[in-house]
C-alpha cells in the first residue's frame, strides 16, 4: 500500500488556504517594510470636539491587518489539521499530522485542564498566575508542559516500543504501512523508520521521557551545590570566597566537551572516579536541608531534632541507595535498596551537575553580594541571628526571582548538554532513545534519509525554546512588581 | 594597571597548571594506561606484560614526577636495558645518541610530545589543525558579530516595539538551537538531494544537479568556497549570535533611557543621528565583553560542527585524542583550550576598563 499522506483528506481543502495565507503574509510584510521606509506612519486616534473618537487608517494599517489575519488563518489551518484526526475514522483520511494529533490526546486534554484551571485562578497563584498575563510566557509554559505531559503519557502516546525492530521498515518514509501488523498493533510508522527499523515517532516520544528524567533533577542538584557554596562565598567573603571562586573558574575554564570525554569514557568509569564525584555532589542536598532546618529551628530543640533527623534518615537512605549499584558496589542491603540509577545514567547525571554548578555558584555569589547590603540583612545581624540563618532565610528568599528565571534557562541548557553527550555517543547506552543519541545515529545517512534525525532535533529545539520563552515571561512578570 | 595584569597572569598560570594536572591525572589512570599499553604493544598482553611495557616506557614512575617531566622541570627519564645495554629515555629519540640527548624535554623546552594515534610530533599535528579551525572561526566571527550587533541595536533602539518583539524572539530561537540541531536542519534543508530546497531548485533549473550547498566540509580544508563552507560557518554563527544580540539589545535599551539621549532628543536631533552618534558607541561596551567570552563557548560549538561536517580541525582532533586516549595530544589540546579561555577573559577585562572610563582598577 502507498504510504499515507501528510495531510490526508483535509489536504486538498486546507493546503491552498495555507499557501494563500503564506503568500498574503509575505506580500503584507514586504508592503509594510516598504511603507515604513517610505515614511508612511500608522493611523492615529483623534478625539473630536463632540467627544467621539475618529481612527484614521493609512495603507500601513491595512498592511498590518493583512499580516495579522494571514497569521490567524495559518494558525487555524494548523489547528484543524492537528485536531481533524479526531473526527475522521480511517488512517488514510486523517493523514500523518491528524494521526499524530490524535495520538497526543491525553496531552491535549491535560493541557486544556491545566490552562483552564490556571487562567481561572490566576489572581491567587502568585508569580505562577502572573505568567498567564504574558503571552510569551504562556506560549513557553505551554510548550514545556506539552513535553512534560508527553513524557508522562509516553506509553499512551507512542505507537510502538522504543526498541521494537521491524527489519522491513528500515529507513522507510513517514506514513508507511507495516508489512504484517499484529492484532491491535498500530499499523503505520507515522514518522518513518530509522536505520534499524524502529519507529521514529515512538523513539522521539520516549526520548522526551529520557531527557526530562535527567535534565530537571540535574539542574536542581546543580542549584543545591551552587547555592550551598555560593551563599557563604558571597556573604562571608574573604578566603572562602577566593578559594571557591578559584575552583569555580577552574571548572569553567575547562572546555565542556573535554570534561565529558574525560569523565564518561569507560576507562575512567572503571576507575570509579564518577562514583566518588557522585558521593561528594549528592551530599550537598542533605547538607543544604540540614543547615536550612537547623539554622531556623535551633532555638526549638524538639522541632529541630525531628526535622534534622528526618532529613538525615530520608536523605541518607536515598543517598546510599542511589550510590549502591545493583551489580557490584553496594552500601545497603538489597532489601533496602529501592532507588536505582543505572550506572551510565549516574555518570551522565554527575557530569552534567558538575558542569552546571560553577555557573550557578557565580550567579548566587553575585546576588548575595548585592542583597547582603540591604537593611533587612543588617536588621537580622543586629538581632543576633547566625550567619546561616541570614544566608538561607533572609538572603535566599529575596534572591528567588533571578534564581527561578535562571533555573528555567538552565534546564534548557542542561537539555542541550545532554544532547551533546548523546551526540558524541557518550554515557548513555546505544539503544537509548534520547534525542541526542537519535540525532547522532541519524546524521550518518542524513542527506539520503533526512527523516530519522529531524523529529528529535525539532523536539529538542522546541523544548529548549519553550524553556527560554518561559524564563523570558517570568523575568518580565517578576520585574513588574 | 600593570599590577592588575601581572596578578591576572599569575592566576592564569596557576589555573593552567591545575587544569593540565587534572587532565594529566585523568588520562594517566590505571585503566587508561593499560589500554594504551595494549594498543601500542599487543592487544593480548597479560597483566605482567602490561606492567613491564609501562615500566619500560617510563610510565612506572610516580605521577607527579611524570607530570614534572612533561612540564620540563624534571629531567626526562632514562633507562638502561639489562640485557642489551641499550639506553632509552624520554628525551632520546629513536636512533639518537643517548649522550647527545638533552636532559629536559617538556613543555618549557617547546617539546609537546608525541601523538600515538597520528604517529607524529604533537606540535606538527596541532599546528595545522589550529590553522584550519582558525579559518572556520574567522569566518564565523565575521558573520556572527556584525549580524548580532545589528539585530541587537535594531531591537534595543525602540524597546517594546514590534520590531523589538520579532527580533528578540528570533534571538531567543537561535540560542535555543544548539549546533547539532541547526546543523542537521541546515543539511536537510539546503544540502540534501532528497529533501528541502535543493530538489525544487534543481527542478526549476536554478542549480545544475547536485545540491545548493555541500553537507560535508572536508573539501573546505584545502579549498574553502561558498559551496562547501557556508553551512559550517552558518551553524556556528547562528548559535552564538542570539546571545550577543540579546546582550546588545539589553545594553542598547538601557542606553536609550539615559539622560543624555533625552537631552539630545529635546534638542531636536533626529532619531537616526541619536542612535548612530550618541547611543551606539556607549551601547557597544557591554557586548564587547560578551563577544570575548563567547570564544570558549564557541570551542564546544567548533567541536560539534567539525564532527558533524567532517572538518579535520582542532575540535575534531580533540575528539580523536580523547576517544583514543592519546595522552600527549590531549594534554596539548587542553592547554590550547584553556589558554583560549583565560586569554579571552583577560582581554575582556582589560578591554572593558579601556572602553569604559568609569571603571578604574585600584
Amino acid at each position: 500500500m502507498d504510504p499515507i499522506t501528510w495531510t490526508g483528506n483535509l489536504g486538498p481543502i486546507l493546503n491552498p488556504l495555507m499557501l494563500a495565507a503564506a503568500v498574503v503574509f509575505a506580500l503584507a510584510f514586504v508592503t509594510q517594510l516598504v511603507l515604513s521606509f517610505a515614511g508612511v506612519q500608522a493611523g492615529e486616534t483623534v478625539i473630536n470636539p463632540d467627544r467621539t473618537l475618529t481612527v484614521t487608517r493609512t495603507p500601513f494599517d491595512y498592511a498590518l491587518m493583512a499580516l495579522k489575519y494571514a497569521v490567524l488563518l495559518f494558525l487555524v489551518c494548523v489547528l484543524v489539521y492537528v485536531f481533524g484526526g479526531f473526527v475522521q475514522p480511517a488512517l488514510e483520511d486523517k493523514g500523518i499530522i491528524g494521526a499524530i494529533g490524535q495520538r497526543f490526546w491525553p496531552v491535549w486534554l491535560s493541557l486544556a485542564i491545566l490552562f483552564a484551571l490556571s487562567i481561572t485562578f490566576k489572581r491567587r497563584l502568585g508569580l505562577y498566575g502572573k505568567l498567564f498575563d504574558s503571552p510569551i510566557g504562556m506560549i513557553g509554559f505551554g510548550i514545556v508542559m506539552f513535553w512534560l505531559f508527553t513524557a508522562f503519557f509516553a506509553d499512551v502516546v507512542a505507537t510502538h516500543g522504543p526498541i521494537d525492530v521491524v527489519s522491513q521498515m528500515r529507513n522507510i518514509v513517514p506514513g508507511s504501512w507495516m508489512p504484517s501488523p499484529d492484532e491491535g498493533e498500530y499499523p503505520v510508522y507515522l514518522l518513518g523508520g530509522d536505520s534499524l527499523g524502529r519507529d521514529v515517532f515512538s523513539r522521539m516520544v520516549y526520548g522526551g521521557r529520557e531527557v526530562l528524567k535527567i535534565a530537571p533533577f540535574a539542574t536542581l542538584f546543580a542549584f543545591m551545590v551552587g547555592i550551598t557554596l555560593g551563599l557563604p562565598a558571597g556573604y562571608v567573603g574573604g578566603r572562602i570566597d577566593t578559594i571557591l571562586s578559584f575552583l569555580a573558574n577552574l571548572v569553567l575554564a575547562f572546555p565542556v566537551i573535554l570534561l565529558f570525554y574525560l569523565l564518561v569514557t569507560p576507562e575512567i568509569v572503571a576507575s570509579g572516579i564518577p562514583v566518588y564525584m557522585a558521593a561528594v555532589l549528592f551530599l550537598f542536598p542533605i547538607v543544604f536541608f540540614v543547615v536550612l532546618f537547623n539554622s531556623r529551628f535551633h532555638t526549638q530543640g524538639g522541632k529541630r531534632n525531628i526535622l534534622v533527623a528526618a532529613t538525615i534518615i530520608l536523605g541518607g537512605w536515598l543517598y546510599l541507595s542511589l550510590l549502591s549499584d545493583p551489580g557490584g558496589f553496594r552500601l545497603l542491603p538489597r532489601g533496602l535498596d529501592f532507588v536505582d540509577m543505572p550506572g551510565n545514567i549516574l555518570i551522565v547525571f554527575v557530569s552534567v551537575v558538575f558542569v552546571n554548578s560553577p555557573t550557578v555558584f557565580r550567579i548566587v555569589r553575585g546576588i548575595t553580594l548585592d542583597v547582603k547590603t540591604r537593611d533587612y540583612v543588617s536588621a537580622a545581624q543586629t538581632r543576633g541571628e547566625g550567619p546561616w540563618y541570614i544566608m538561607l532565610w533572609e538572603i535566599l528568599p529575596n534572591a528567588r526571582g533571578p534564581l527561578i528565571v535562571d533555573f528555567c534557562l538552565r534546564i534548557g541548557y542542561t537539555t542541550i548538554l545532554l544532547g551533546t553527550l548523546g551526540f558524541f555517543g557518550l554515557g548513555v547506552s546505544p539503544e537509548s532513545p534520547d534525542w541526542g543519541s537519535t540525532i547522532n545515529e541519524g546524521r550518518r545517512l542524513l542527506t539520503v534519509y533526512p527523516h530519522p534525525p529531524l523529529p528529535p532535533a525539532l523536539a529538542l529545539m522546541s523544548l529548549v525554546l519553550g524553556l527560554n520563552l518561559l524564563a523570558d515571561g517570568l523575568r518580565e512578570e517578576s520585574l513588574k512588581d | 594597571m600593570a599590577l592588575f595584569i601581572l596578578r591576572r597572569l599569575g592566576v592564569m598560570v596557576l589555573t593552567a597548571l591545575c587544569l593540565t594536572f587534572i587532565v594529566f591525572f585523568l588520562t594517566n589512570l590505571g585503566p587508561n594506561l593499560e589500554k594504551l599499553a595494549k594498543t601500542q604493544g599487543n592487544a593480548r598482553m597479560s597483566d605482567a606484560q602490561v606492567e613491564s611495557w609501562l615500566d619500560r616506557n617510563g610510565y612506572g614512575q610516580p605521577l607527579v614526577t611524570r607530570y614534572g617531566e612533561w612540564l620540563g622541570v624534571v629531567p626526562g627519564w632514562t633507562r638502561e636495558d639489562a640485557e642489551t645495554g641499550e639506553i632509552t629515555g624520554r628525551c632520546i629519540d629513536p636512533g639518537m645518541d643517548p649522550a647527545a640527548a638533552p636532559r629536559f624535554c617538556g613543555l618549557l623546552q617547546g617539546d609537546f610530545g608525541y601523538s600515538t594515534v597520528s604517529d607524529d610530533e604533537v606540535a606538527a599535528v596541532v599546528g595545522g589543525r589550529l590553522a584550519l579551525t582558525g579559518k572556520l572561526m574567522f569566518w564565523a566571527f565575521l558573520i556572527m558579530v556584525p549580524a548580532a550587533l545589528l539585530v541587537g541595536v535594531l531591537a534595543g533602539m525602540r524597546e517594546g516595539s514590534r520590531l523589538d518583539r520579532s527580533l528578540s524572539t528570533f534571538a531567543i530561537a537561535t540560542t535555543a538551537t544548539p549546533e547539532y540541531v541547526s546543523g542537521v536542519i541546515f543539511i536537510v534543508l539546503l544540502a540534501s538531494s532528497q529533501a528541502g530546497l535543493s530538489p525544487i531548485l534543481a527542478e526549476w533549473g536554478w542549480i545544475d544537479g547536485g545540491t545548493l550547498f555541500l553537507g560535508s566540509a572536508r573539501s573546505a580544508m584545502d579549498n574553502a568556497n561558498f559551496w562547501n563552507f557556508t553551512l559550517p560557518v552558518m551553524t556556528i554563527a547562528l548559535y552564538g549570535m542570539g546571545y550577543i544580540a540579546r546582550m546588545t539589545r539589553a545594553s542598547m535599551a538601557e542606553v536609550m533611557t539615559a539622560q543624555y539621549i533625552r537631552t539630545a532628543r529635546l534638542k531636536g536631533v533626529s532619531f537616526r543621528k541619536i542612535v548612530l552618534r550618541h547611543a551606539l558607541r556607549n551601547a557597544l561596551i557591554a557586548p564587547f565583553t560578551v563577544i570575548m567570552l563567547q570564544f570558549p563557548w564557541l570551542l564546544t560549538g567548533v567541536v560539534i560542527v567539525e564532527t558533524l561536517f567532517n572538518y579535520n580541525g582542532f575540535g575534531w582532533t580533540l575528539v580523536q585524542a580523547a576517544s583514543n586516549n592519546d595522552i600527549e595530544l590531549l594534554l596539548t589540546c587542553s592547554i590550547v583550550a584553556v589558554l583560549v579561555v583565560l586569554v579571552t577573559q583577560l582581554i575582556s577585562d582589560i578591554g572593558y576598563v579601556f572602553l569604559n572610563p568609569r571603571i578604574r582598577i585600584s
